[in-house]
């Protein structure tokens, strides 16, 4: 009996604490398998771009910070449901998850672009390099028009609930057959299988997987900004949490100014993103 | 509680509901031909040939679905060799694949299943069987099987029901099935519990029929 009021008493304790050392904490929640945004090392350690400006960020607003790793389709609800205090996570600012939560300002910015196989019937398109969807001019619709003939019929990969997939869903290419995966992992596996004729995520995302697996994956048409991918990526918060909003702010006006983003961004890109 | 949302997306999700039901019927059938093959073989005398469909149901039943279903998907699609073979044309298709895997999966249960209702079988039945001379190939065929298949009715439907959740996973290679739409809907609406409720709620209509039709049978064919 005496063992058993011990043992319950010590686990009393220990939740106890565990609970009050978490109060105070900033719970960050990251995906963890989208480099060179998020990724984890070959041990499980969580790095990227994304990792290490949060770090940096913690250090300016002061306070203790944790990350958490959460599986990309259930970023948003698990946020709602106070699983962590703000997203980081690649997650670009759209007007249709704005409905759902709160952004800081971005702190960078990519463009997205498609991605073939070597050899790929769909390698010289005729476009130009890059091409905004905010109000595309005569240029971007034209390029449109040239996708929407060269894509009729074929099988687009994205990863699931993200802008790609928002805007292969819109239309503006015509009626794709779009496949959704859980990863962008899973994507690129599928790509180089040759299941998918072309594939839709962050042009970097693209690079970083080439580079690493010596695929020939090459990238193809324009690259995308504005419109259905949204206005840069920035923090997501809670729509209630307005301290943490500004809080967070601030820290990346201060991590701008001292040329912290611009610093991280050119080390895990290769170029500055920052914005 | 959005009752909206739930409202709403009901016709989608019914509509994902076929793809849950086409792949789930697909693989019973492949899977119960599958299971019966491997359940004579398990009762068969020759050592190799019992050890291997041991073998078979060993490793279907030892590994989870998902991973095999990964595997016959991301993992023989990584082999080149593979994907300039005719064979491509069926595995190039997420949904062959996942019905392949389902097969295996549940034909190793249902051999297992079968094998235990083959060996409770008194010999009795067989010997009086061979004594009004009827030959073994026939008393194999006419009695043995059909008293196996009553007896392993309940068992069976058992199975029937982990299938179906199971088909579930489909929508880990890319398949639009229940739970795939289900987290679709989720990924634009942000809503997880109305969505899932909804879905689970179809499910377990699945379920009921599912249930009362094994309930139907074993009434049927009771002895």
């Amino acid at each position: 009996m005496n063992i058993i009021k011990k043992f319950s008493l010590g686990v009393l304790i220990t939740l106890f604490l565990s609970f009050s050392a978490n109060a105070d904490k900033i719970k960050i929640g990251t995906e963890g398998a989208y480099p060179p945004w998020n990724s984890k090392d070959a041990s499980g350690k969580l790095i990227g771009f994304e990792v290490e400006l949060a770090w940096t960020l913690c250090r300016y607003i002061g306070q203790q910070c944790e990350i958490v790793e959460q599986d990309w389709d259930g970023m948003i609800p698990a946020l709602i449901m106070r699983k962590f205090d703000a997203i980081m996570a690649g997650m670009s600012i759209t007007a249709e998850r704005q409905k759902a939560i709160s952004f800081s300002q971005g702190y960078a910015d990519e463009v997205a672009s498609l991605a073939v196989m070597k050899g790929s019937d769909l390698e010289g398109m005729d476009t130009p390099a890059g091409i905004n969807l905010t109000k595309p001019n005569a240029a971007a619709k034209k390029a449109l028009k040239t996708l929407t003939v060269a894509l009729a019929g074929k099988t687009v990969c994205v990863q699931t609930a993200t802008i790609h997939q928002n805007f292969l869903d819109s239309g503006d290419v015509g009626k794709v057959n779009v496949r959704t995966y859980k990863t962008q992992d899973e994507v690129n596996l599928d790509l180089a299988s040759g299941r998918c004729d072309a594939a839709l995520a962050a042009a970097v995302a693209f690079s970083d997987y080439a580079e690493k697996s010596g695929k020939p994956v090459v990238l193809v048409g324009p690259t995308f900004s504005g419109g259905a991918f949204g206005n840069g990526v920035g923090v997501g918060i809670r729509k209630d949490d307005t301290e943490l909003l500004n809080t967070f702010n601030k820290a990346i006006d201060k991590a701008r100014k001292n040329g912290d983003i611009s610093r991280i961004a050119t080390k895990w890109f290769g170029f500055d993103a920052s914005m | 509680m959005d009752f909206e949302l739930m409202i709403n997306s009901f016709p989608k999700l019914l509509n994902a509901t076929l793809v849950t039901i086409k792949l789930l019927s697909a693989s019973l059938i492949f899977g119960l031909f599958i299971g019966l093959c491997f359940a004579i073989l398990r009762v068969n005398k020759n050592p190799i040939v019992n050890k291997f469909a041991y073998g078979y149901s060993y490793v279907f039943r030892g590994t989870p679905l998902l991973v095999q279903i990964f595997i016959i998907y991301f993992g023989l699609g990584q082999i080149e060799y593979l994907r300039s073979t005719v064979l491509w044309v069926i595995l190039k298709e997420p949904y062959w694949c996942a019905i392949i895997a389902f097969s295996l999966n549940t034909g190793a249960y249902t051999s297992e299943i079968l094998r235990s209702a083959f060996q409770t079988i008194k010999p009795g039945i067989i010997e009086a069987g061979q004594s009004l001379g009827i030959s073994n190939k026939i008393i194999f065929y006419k009695i043995q099987i059909p008293i196996a298949i009553r007896q392993s009715l309940p068992a069976y439907g058992n199975e029937i029901i982990l299938m179906m959740k199971g088909t579930s996973l489909a929508s880990t290679v890319t398949l639009m099935d229940l739970t795939g739409v289900a987290k679709y809907i989720i990924s634009t609406t942000f809503k997880p519990i109305e969505v899932f409720i909804v879905a689970g709620g179809i499910y377990l209509f699945i379920t009921f029929i599912i249930h009362n039709v094994i309930k139907f049978l074993e009434k049927k064919y009771s002895y």
